[in-house]
């Protein structure tokens, strides 16, 4: 166990763990940030992600240790309920998800992908989302939705 | 230690307003207010012959639903708001909920079938009606006026022509005994209440009918919903469970020494076959699982390999049987038939594999009151199986259903569920109980295989005389058709409590709805011995519209099997014997959305061609056993096929659908869209790998899924509104034609049929050698 000091959502919290313990357990059960959540702990579907300096990554897979001295950003932290991001008012818009139980991946990687690539072809944000699992089959309304976020943000929304 | 930072329960159930789970459409928030206290020593089961059951009403007008059907994740509960909103007259904001909460909620059986809107909205629309008639009645005496006179809207009774003279619903149910007795009929699914107040005519309608948004949606995108999983009470553990290394593998000896050194770890347990460990926070559970050395016996070689599993089934004896339909002679017409059309199809075990792999609380109170908090569809009969499993009487358990991820049936949250409360008993404190990605697709109930042959008859003009179906499938219902009782989790099977409570659930056709009218037909259909009885990772229960899928695939392949050898358009062929107005509009409605074109397949191949092009279809109609209303879908595909490698792509879907009077028709269409892409991904990816002693699907990896690159770039719904015909279920329905219109195109661009589910490149590019040059 070693203190460690991580950056989420714009605050500081010093935490004493095991520095191997994904990012994901430290989050839900220190931090009590509920929002990444538990799929697969292997990487493999994205409802465990967060924003690490802007990049999505899998909260499941990476030690609390490599997130020191980072930007760490969950859903909690990407809008304020009374003025949501425009990729989760896109999101609202569109009525996306059913249970929404993935949708952590799906918001936070088209985030990302929005901010390096204001518009994205149909390809390329297919292949931007490649890696999420939307076991519900949300996928006709998630598109709609990152189509949506990306005219929204071009407009300046 | 950790830095922990966990509400106290006072705090909890301060902030969260309660005892009550459920949502609120009065605010943005949707906090289920998770019960942080222990239960009452004794709680009354709410009698749904009282009107207070199902309703209440509070001074400021806020109108509390209960109901025993929870969310699953497809909108049932704004569905449910719009039904009681407007029987009311009320704002849909004013109404919240409580769902299945065994200690408020009446059972109606839990979620099933589709038939929550179908069957479970009944008595709600009904004690909405009984209470907006006793309300109004009790504002006419208040008010001096007869109540033909009266009118409401938003909840304030009024006289026609005079608004002045008004009372609120929130004023008038201080004085209105809602616990006025209402006429109870059926039970479960079936239960209904009647009283003197009548519900609306449909026609008269205004808030049912109306694409208003999800009220779970957008708590959900901000990040302020809360799920199953984050349901926390104090002095909550973490378990995990450690599953046996194969099929019938016993315990033989668990050596905890390398468990000792992690912090935070608490306990081993260990039950029979049962183990598991338990910890003060999730990541010390989670290493105490991996480091605890567990030896087993030589798992037992109980599965046949793989590749001889349809063979297996077709040569065992079948445990039970039973004919479904019969019409004419249809032995005697195949016999004198001019031409015959036979052909088998294959349907494999699949996995819910649902997002979340299962996660449980339960705190276990031998001596008190026993809380379990599940997401399981079915929270009524977990009481009862969770009562059977501690040897207590039903009302010293109380479950709580809190939504978690999508279930599609009974995936293995009711075995998380016991997994929890074995674990909650063996340390005397709750635990939270959270599977792997591995429990849940290797251990995870299993929908069932299925095979179906089937023969056709025609007559010298082509006409069908006479059609066989038999099938043979291992049972739907090994497990958990009712979870309740102790033998069918996991959890009571590896503690050596045998399961008695499986049924024989036949993969039947035409029992529910029949879709075709032929002179001459036979069904039959065959339940197979299950591979092991006890523990058995492919042991089945109920996945999303159980057997539909892999019987539909074959009846609606081998209807287009038909059609061509007739050389009859797959349309018109279907119309010509389907008697069913409905039916028949649905086909129609999608061949006019999709500019079908009506021709007999396979279309002309253009040899030079690598990559060529399809569409097929496949018609659905699916009840449910003992329900009076059936929806009917037709579903086209538009494909893509490589011939080079076999791979098919889904390029449109156009899904006609009609499941009665719709409710909220936005919603709808976001769950069939959602259907039509699950379906997809079942039928050309999914299948559960195994070998001779386990299942070897243990991820995503192993147990593909469709990925943002199979789903089609257009998907086309029409909705037939029949708002003078009662709501049928949706969801289920458009996922039961899926695989065969897929199937149905690769054969209309390829001249190939593929038989065996799903239709991987493999399978159809070894249907594609077959096919000799013209």
């Amino acid at each position: 166990m070693s203190r460690a000091s991580i950056r989420v959502n714009g605050q500081v919290h010093v935490v004493d763990v095991d520095p191997k313990c994904p990012l994901l357990y430290v989050l839900r059960d220190n931090l009590a940030l509920n929002n990444p959540r538990f799929g697969c702990g292997l990487g493999q579907c994205g409802a465990c992600t967060v924003l690490v300096d802007n990049r999505a990554v899998r909260s499941c897979v990476v030690p609390v240790s490599q997130v020191v001295g980072r930007e760490v950003v969950t859903l909690e932290g990407l809008g304020p309920p009374e003025k949501p991001h425009p990729v989760q008012q896109a999101f609202i818009e569109e009525q996306t998800f059913q249970c929404g139980y993935c949708l952590n991946g799906w918001v936070l990687t088209t985030k990302a992908l929005l901010d390096k690539n204001p518009s994205p072809t149909d390809e390329e944000m297919r292949d931007a989302l490649e890696s999420l699992v939307c076991r519900c089959g949300s996928h006709v309304r998630i598109f709609a939705a990152v189509r949506r976020a990306a005219q929204a943000m071009r407009a300046g929304g | 230690m950790a830095t922990k930072i966990t509400l106290s329960r006072r705090a909890f159930v301060q902030e969260t307003g309660g005892l009550l789970i459920g949502f609120s459409m009065a605010s943005s928030t949707v906090v289920p207010c998770l019960l942080g206290v222990s239960s009452p020593a004794t709680v009354a089961i709410p009698s749904p012959s009282r009107l207070d059951a199902w309703l209440r009403i509070a001074r400021d007008g806020t109108i509390q639903v209960f109901t025993g059907k929870p969310e699953i994740g497809m909108g049932v509960g704004t569905a449910f708001a719009q039904i009681v909103a407007e029987e009311l007259d009320v704002p849909v904001e004013h109404i919240q909920f409580v769902m299945g909460d065994t200690a408020t909620t009446v059972n109606q059986g839990g979620v099933g079938g589709s038939t929550s809107i179908m069957m479970g909205s009944k008595p709600l629309r009904n004690a909405s009606a009984n209470a907006r008639y006793l309300l109004t009645q009790m504002a006419s005496r208040r008010l001096g006026v007869s109540p033909e006179r009266l009118q409401v809207r938003n909840g304030i009774v009024s006289v026609i022509g005079d608004d002045l003279k008004s009372v609120g619903y929130g004023d008038l149910a201080n004085g209105v005994d809602l616990n006025d007795t209402l006429r109870v009929t059926g039970e479960g699914f079936f239960l209904n209440v009647e009283g003197p107040g009548k519900p609306k005519d449909p026609s008269s309608y205004t808030i049912v009918g109306r694409s208003i948004p999800r009220v779970d949606l957008r708590p959900k995108i901000l990040g302020q919903f809360k799920y199953v999983t984050d349901v926390r009470v104090e002095g909550m553990l973490h378990g995990r469970v450690i599953r046996p290394s194969g099929v019938g593998a016993a315990l033989v000896r668990v050596d905890e020494s390398a468990t000792k050194d992690i912090p935070g770890f608490v306990k081993t347990v260990v039950k029979g076959n049962f183990v598991g460990v338990v910890s003060e926070n999730e990541w010390a559970a989670i290493r105490a699982a991996k480091a605890l050395k567990v030896t087993w016996t030589a798992p037992q070689m109980a599965f046949p390999e793989q590749r001889y599993l349809y063979q297996q089934m077709r040569t065992a004896t079948p445990k039970a049987t039973k004919e479904t339909l019969k019409q004419g002679d249809a032995a005697a017409a195949l016999a004198k038939a001019s031409r015959k059309v036979e052909a088998s199809y294959e349907f494999p075990f699949q996995s819910h594999a649902t997002m979340g792999p299962g996660c449980a609380v339960a705190d276990v109170h031998l001596d008190g009151m026993t809380t379990v908090w599940s997401g399981g569809q079915k929270p009524h009969d977990l009481q009862k199986g969770f009562a059977e499993l501690l040897h207590v009487d039903l009302d010293k358990v109380r479950v709580i259903w809190v939504e978690d991820a999508g279930s599609y049936g009974r995936p293995g949250f009711e075995d998380a569920a016991a997994d929890a409360v074995v674990l909650s008993q063996a340390v005397g404190k709750p635990v939270r109980v959270q599977w792997s990605r591995e429990d849940m697709t290797a251990w995870g109930c299993k929908g069932p295989a299925v095979i179906c042959d089937l023969a056709a008859g025609l007559d010298t003009h082509g006409d069908v005389t006479a059609v066989q179906f038999t099938s043979r499938a291992f049972s739907g219902g090994e497990t958990m058709y009712r979870p309740s009782s102790a033998g069918n989790y996991l959890a009571g099977q590896l503690t050596g409590i045998p399961n008695t409570t499986g049924i024989d659930e036949f993969a039947q056709w035409g029992a529910e709805a029949p879709s075709y009218v032929f002179r001459n037909l036979h069904a039959v259909a065959h339940v197979v011995p299950a591979f092991y009885g006890t523990a058995s990772p492919l042991r089945t229960s109920h996945l999303r519209d159980p057997e539909g899928p892999a019987t539909t695939f074959a009846v609606e392949s081998f209807i287009d099997e038909v059609a061509a050898a007739a050389g009859v358009d797959p349309i018109e062929f279907r119309i010509k014997y389907v008697d069913d107005a409905r039916a028949k509009a649905v086909l129609t409605a999608a061949a006019e959305k999709a500019g079908w074109d009506a021709r007999p397949s396979p279309k002309k191949l253009d040899k030079a061609a690598e990559i060529v092009q399809g569409r097929g279809v496949a018609l659905a109609v699916r009840g449910i056993t003992g329900g009076t209303e059936a929806t009917r879908v037709a579903t086209i595909a538009e494909v893509e096929v490589n011939r080079r490698t076999g791979t098919v792509r889904v390029r449109r879907f156009v899904c006609a659908h009609d499941c009665g009077l719709i409710i909220n028709p936005d919603a709808l269409r976001s769950t069939i869209a959602a259907n039509l892409v699950q379906s997809l991904s079942r039928s050309l990816k999914e299948e559960v790998m195994f070998d001779r002693r386990n299942v070897t699907s243990v991820d995503w990896n192993t147990y593909p899924v469709a990925r943002a690159s199979d789903v089609p770039s257009q998907v086309d719904i029409v909705l037939l509104n029949r708002p003078e015909i009662p709501s049928s279920g949706a969801g289920e329905p458009s996922t039961r034609g899926t695989a065969a219109a897929i199937a149905n195109a690769i054969f209309d661009a390829t001249g190939a049929r593929v038989r065996q589910a799903p239709l991987t490149p493999a399978r159809v590019k070894a249907v594609l050698g077959t096919i000799q040059p013209a």
